[in-house]
């Protein structure tokens, strides 16, 4: 009789406080929400302090960013323990995806093509409203897509 | 209001929409369309999991990379394998066989086929399914 499972071999993975990226989520909506409706002085200079944190979450991990410290230090002492831990790759993943919604808008503001800034802060909002509303995973999402259309084709 | 306060409204309600309705879509089984084709053919023929089919069924899963969920997946399908005789769970990673997932469609991941025991789809769901929608799918 065959062996019940065949498939990929899994490395052991440092796994984190799945409330965290989502504490970091709810933050990124908030500033976010703010872009869309503060007048331009402000906006833009909103929108460049959440694309250094997008760079940050990118780069090290929403773990090692100063909102994640907030979330350990601040929120996660008032909770309990969570009931299971999950791979930092999918939430950095998606702070990458921000990023390039942030880095639009930001070419957006600075060249006065207030349309595009909208549209793109606007998506980077729905990403973080369902990251934050509903655990979504955005890199289940896209990841695969994204490789269907940019992989070359194999002979196999 | 102005155009950005309106970009947030429309930002707001898509997003809770497509929460919504994805919080119901997500795991639940689709039947697969009835063909009327005699032809028994595998959907894992030429792969190389084609000798791996279980007796009664087979769990195809299909995950890749920056996934939390399929990592639930894997744990409720191979649960449900190691508690059904004759079911197997086949896990591929999307990545690698890109092939086969543009044969079957694939659009996202962790997306779970239940295959008969001659390797024809049953239906399949997208998104983490429950253990019970896993054993519901089942083919007794």
């Amino acid at each position: 009789m065959s062996e019940p499972y065949r498939g990929i071999d899994h490395g052991i993975v440092q796994g984190i406080d799945p409330r965290g990226p989502q504490f970091t989520a709810s933050l990124t909506a908030i500033v976010l929400l703010a872009v869309l409706v503060l007048p331009s002085p402000i906006a833009p200079v909103l929108l460049g302090v959440q694309t250094v944190l997008f760079v940050w979450g990118a780069l090290a991990g929403v773990q090692h960013t100063p909102i994640a410290w907030v979330f350990r230090t601040v929120v996660r002492p008032r909770l309990g323990a969570p009931d299971h831990l999950e791979d930092p790759a999918p939430p950095r993943f998606a702070q990458t995806v921000g990023l390039g919604f942030a880095v639009v808008g930001l070419i957006g503001f600075i060249t006065g093509l207030d349309a595009l800034a909208y549209v793109a802060v606007g998506a980077a909002l729905v990403a973080a409203l369902l990251n934050a509303v509903f655990g979504f995973c955005l890199g289940c999402e896209v990841y695969l897509l994204f490789r269907r259309f940019t992989a070359v084709p194999a002979t196999n | 209001m102005s155009t950005g306060a309106y970009v947030a409204i429309v930002a707001v309600v898509i997003a809770l929409a497509f929460g919504l309705w994805r919080g119901r879509v997500d795991g639940s089984f689709r039947a697969a369309q009835d063909e009327s084709t005699e032809t028994a053919v595998s959907v894992l023929a030429g792969t190389p999991w084609q000798a791996d089919l279980g007796e009664r069924a087979t769990l195809l899963q299909f995950s890749s990379a920056f996934c939390a969920p399929c990592r639930t997946t894997r744990v409720v399908l191979a649960d449900v394998a190691s508690v059904r005789d004759g079911v197997v769970h086949v896990e591929v990673d999307a990545e690698k066989h890109l092939e086969l997932v543009r044969r079957l469609n694939i659009m996202r991941t962790p997306t779970t086929i239940v295959l008969d025991p001659h390797g024809r789809e049953l239906g399949r769901a997208a998104g983490a399914p429950t253990r019970q929608q896993v054993l519901d799918s089942l083919p007794s």
